[in-house]
């Protein structure tokens, strides 16, 4: 149940949704770089390895 | 057992490989439980109304955005001082994160400033300082980006974090230093008489919790990433020489 934020609502709903919104893609980006990042030397070390 | 340890960066992966899951579902539970808690559950101020709700986001960002400068400042420190290299990864890691706390803290300053103060900003002493520590946030993530050598850049990038100290120090005790700023002094207080009611301090603590936690564990998987990163770069490195 929403409750009644009466003449501040922009300023609260806006607030809360910058803020999720900006830690979603926080998290998103590094978990994404991540994630890439581990994958790519995962490929090195197996290229160098199979080369001797 | 040593702190040193975990300077060996495959010490450092192991251990938070362990750790992580764990800092990452207690941020979450923290701040799921304290902003459904502070939102859905918690009156309007008397004075405030409704806006009192932002307090459990800004004053944990604005708490973290100071936090992460001290906590890069230390790392910093360790990688002047003992040139341990997964200080300065860890230290590159944590930037983006304390920045993005900045932009939360000076964001919702801003949308509670205008109801309040009638602006959405002030060059107020603890707005300015936040806003300076937000550009050297924004110039120490560059700095790292600009130069290609990783010792040379962890030098640079450590002195640049020194000299951004005094603006993170400037953004905490501004409302102390100068007293004709729109900012109201410390919210929170280890002084019950000074400190907010009851009713908004506990969904507040674990609010702030919760932040902390997510910053550990981002600082976590993003110095694992950066170590990952600097090993790629070595080998290849070492393949175009072979």
């Amino acid at each position: 149940m929403m409750p009644d934020l009466g003449k501040y609502a922009f300023a609260v709903l806006a607030s809360y949704g910058v803020s999720l919104g900006l830690l979603v893609v926080l998290v998103g980006l590094s978990i994404a770089r991540a994630r890439k990042v581990r994958a790519e030397l995962a490929k090195i070390e197996k290229r160098i390895k199979s080369n001797g | 057992m040593s702190i040193w340890e975990y300077a060996n960066p495959v010490k450092f992966i192991r251990t938070t490989d362990i750790v992580l899951p764990w800092i990452s579902a207690a941020a979450v539970l923290c701040l799921v439980t304290g902003l459904v808690w502070g939102f859905f559950f918690t009156p309007d101020d008397y004075r405030q109304g409704s806006t009192v709700k932002i307090f459990y986001i800004h004053v944990p960002a604005a708490m973290m955005a100071i936090n992460a400068w001290a906590m890069m400042l230390v790392a910093s420190l360790v990688w002047i001082i003992r040139r341990h290299h997964v200080s300065a990864l860890a230290a590159r890691a944590a930037a983006p994160v304390g920045a993005t706390f900045t932009v939360i803290a000076l964001a919702t300053g801003a949308l509670w400033g205008q109801p309040m103060w009638g602006t959405w900003w002030a060059w107020d002493p603890r707005l300015t300082s936040f806003l300076v520590l937000f550009l050297f946030y924004l110039g120490y993530m560059a700095l790292w980006s600009a130069i290609e050598n990783d010792d040379t850049a962890a030098d640079l990038t450590s002195i640049l974090c020194l000299v951004g100290s005094v603006f993170a120090i400037l953004s905490r005790y501004a409302v102390l230093f100068w007293n004709q700023g729109l900012h109201q002094g410390a919210s929170l207080s280890l002084d019950a008489e000074e400190n907010v009611s009851d009713v908004y301090w506990y969904p507040a603590l674990v609010c702030i919790a919760g932040f902390v936690l997510l910053f550990v564990a981002l600082v976590f998987l993003r110095t694992q990433t950066e170590i990952r990163a600097r090993r790629s770069r070595a080998l290849l490195a070492r393949e175009r020489r072979a």
